[in-house]
């Protein structure tokens, strides 16, 4: 695509996004600003900004990818990341918001008191942050390249100044508007392409993308939803549902948001139109991934799959038309990657800078400082992982999730017999057998065996074990239930409209 | 010298009655009755949560078994497109809000019920 078209678009991203963040600034303050935006924010915003900081690079780019090369099958990552907020509003929302702490460790703290549970939720919180951040610097890298012919690395590079200069400057109060500003700008970026394609599409007499003459060499079933996933797709369908409806909960930057709200009640009317605004987005990609079919089948064979959605308006459209269409689609998929970067560097960097920073440094220097620390981090790991597919460290990422937090979650806001030494072996057991699986997947290549294909997709037994694993080590420490698991269940979940001691 | 002072009862014919302890006393100071107060607004919670959990696995969860176990339905076209993409492609994000919705109403009408009982005078 055209050079100059591909850089205005990020420019214009870029000064947008920081430019919003110094407007709110004006707004922010207090340490409480910089962490939760002093839990003013309404519901539509925050919801907005929810959804802005949630959809990243995997769903902009790459499920049209996937769609596009493996089928139907990959509807299901869409599908579960949206369910992931039912559980999260049924099982987790409102309760956590009551809970009236800024982090996960601190919930963690709050609920078990005790340190050692705390310092491995942040260990935890830094792990899935930097592994979620590697695919977002990645696929920026490699979305700069080819709108800008900006090398990989350095297009990684651009991202994480962009994201730095936004976090350090704004903290969570600025980042509210940028993110809700930047769920509309995908939205728009995402649909107004795609009535141009449909519209070229049935002028072209509208053929069916999933007429097998669309098939590539050895492929077949593009259609059939269970036939791109490997040697045993039922398990892997369950595996990979497992994980993202599970693993939502437990992704640190989504679940910093939630006390963002005023109380537990917008915190479930928050949640609602997350679910509204994720809903109407993720129909989009798919129709991306099924022209690309009839239109840029030839990606797949290149291993060019991801840019899919940047390539049709180029060629379906072409000319002028085509590069200014193709120009916001690369707007929207940078802006993708900025709100996703931001968010989980908040998250890691609100942890680095209670846990370890706040020793040398106070309230809004030392998370600075973190912030700085989270994004070279990871900018360092997303080089060094150069081989690693954008969508496999998400999917990982969501395993991870699922097998660790989700479980300390709704045992711990259900379940009053949950103790610190339970907590400790159910986080330990899942994070040790989903970290296994995931360093295996990023050294080992994929074979036909059973064994590749649980390590491949783990949260099937992964999640499962850890919860046994904490509720056993719970119910073999009965003496070590905090004294305080009553009062912290009333505050949890009692209205706030009701006057008791909430400890 | 000391006044006459005349010794009363304050007690009148019917018979003054402490007020009772409110709801919200009674779970502060973690007494039975207020254990039985938190525990059936618990119950009622994770009950509806428990409900969206089944409906989510067995509409959704459900759909692999369906397209294994009858795929002779998935393959029927429906809109010009096979049940199976109509279904996870679009179907499947209103039944989750509608799910969503229904949560929401139900939840906050439990609140609503223990809000009444806690603070009844």
């Amino acid at each position: 695509m055209s050079h100059t078209f591909g850089a205005v678009a990020v420019l214009v991203v870029s000064v947008l996004t920081v430019g919003i963040g110094i407007w709110g600034l004006r707004f922010s303050r207090t340490t409480s600003d910089f962490f939760v935006a002093s839990r003013t924010v309404r519901p539509a915003l925050n919801a907005s900004a929810i959804g802005g900081e949630y959809l990243s690079a995997a769903s902009f780019l790459g499920v049209a990818g996937l769609v596009l090369a493996f089928g139907a099958d990959m509807l299901w990552y869409p599908v579960g990341w949206t369910a992931g907020y039912l559980l999260l509003l049924a099982l987790v929302a409102a309760p956590l918001r009551r809970s009236g702490a800024y982090t996960l460790p601190d919930f963690a703290q709050a609920r078990l008191r005790s340190r050692p549970v705390r310092i491995i939720t942040s260990a935890l919180v830094v792990a899935i942050g930097w592994l979620y951040l590697i695919p977002q610097l990645k696929g920026a890298g490699f979305t700069l390249n080819l709108a800008t012919g900006l090398d990989n690395r350095l297009g990684g590079l651009v991202v994480a100044l962009v994201v730095l200069v936004n976090v350090v400057t704004g903290g969570m109060r600025s980042v509210t508007f940028v993110q809700a500003f930047q769920y509309w700008l995908k939205l728009t970026a995402l649909l107004v392409p795609a009535v141009f394609l449909l519209l070229v599409w049935f002028g072209d007499g509208a053929t069916s993308p999933a007429d097998p003459m669309f098939d590539l060499p050895g492929q077949s079933g593009w259609a059939d939803p269970l036939s791109g996933l490997g040697p045993h797709p039922i398990y892997t369908t369950y595996s990979i549902v497992i994980a993202t409806f599970l693993g939502t909960m437990g992704l640190p930057h989504v679940v910093v948001r939630f006390y963002t709200n005023p109380d537990g009640r917008a915190a479930r009317r928050t949640t609602l139109v997350v679910l509204v605004l994720l809903g109407i987005f993720y129909v989009l990609p798919p129709v991306y991934g099924a022209l690309g079919r009839i239109y840029a089948g030839d990606l797949v064979a290149e291993g060019r799959a991801d840019s899919v959605v940047i390539q049709l308006p180029l060629r379906m459209i072409g000319g002028t038309g085509g590069e200014l269409l193709a120009a916001l689609l690369v707007a929207g998929a940078f802006a993708a990657f900025l709100s996703t970067s931001s968010g989980l560097t908040i998250a890691v960097a609100g942890v680095l800078s209670q846990d370890v920073m706040s020793r040398w440094l106070g309230g809004i220097a030392s998370f600075r400082v973190s912030a700085a620390l989270a994004v070279s981090v990871a900018y360092v790991l997303a080089v060094l992982a150069e081989d690693v597919g954008v969508a496999t460290a998400v999917g990982l990422a969501f395993a991870v999730a699922a097998s660790t937090f989700c479980p300390l979650l709704v045992l711990g806001i259900w379940w009053r017999r949950l103790t610190d030494v339970g907590a400790i072996a159910g986080l330990v057991v899942g994070g040790v057998t989903s970290g296994a699986a995931v360093l295996r997947t990023f050294v080992a290549t994929e074979d036909e065996g059973w064994y590749s294909t649980l390590m491949a997709q783990p949260a099937a037994w992964t999640v499962p074990l850890a919860f046994a694993a904490m509720v056993v080590g719970s119910l073999l420490t009965p003496d070590r239930r905090s004294p305080h698991a009553t009062r912290f269940m009333v505050r949890l979940h009692t209205p706030e409209a009701v006057t008791v001691d909430r400890g | 010298m000391s006044e006459r002072v005349r010794v009363t009862s304050p007690r009148t014919t019917s018979g003054r009655r402490l007020p009772p302890p409110s709801a919200a006393h009674e779970i502060d100071a973690q007494s039975q009755v207020g254990e039985v107060y938190l525990r059936s607004l618990l119950r009622a919670q994770l009950r509806l949560a428990v409900v969206v959990v089944t409906l989510l696995a067995v509409l959704v969860g459900g759909l692999p078994l369906a397209f294994w176990l009858l795929p002779e339905v998935m393959d029927q076209e429906v809109l010009g497109m096979p049940l199976a993409w109509g279904l996870l492609g679009f179907l499947v994000y209103p039944v989750l809000v509608a799910i969503g919705w229904w949560y929401v109403r139900a939840a906050e009408r439990n609140e609503r019920a223990f809000t009444d009982v806690v603070e009844r005078p």
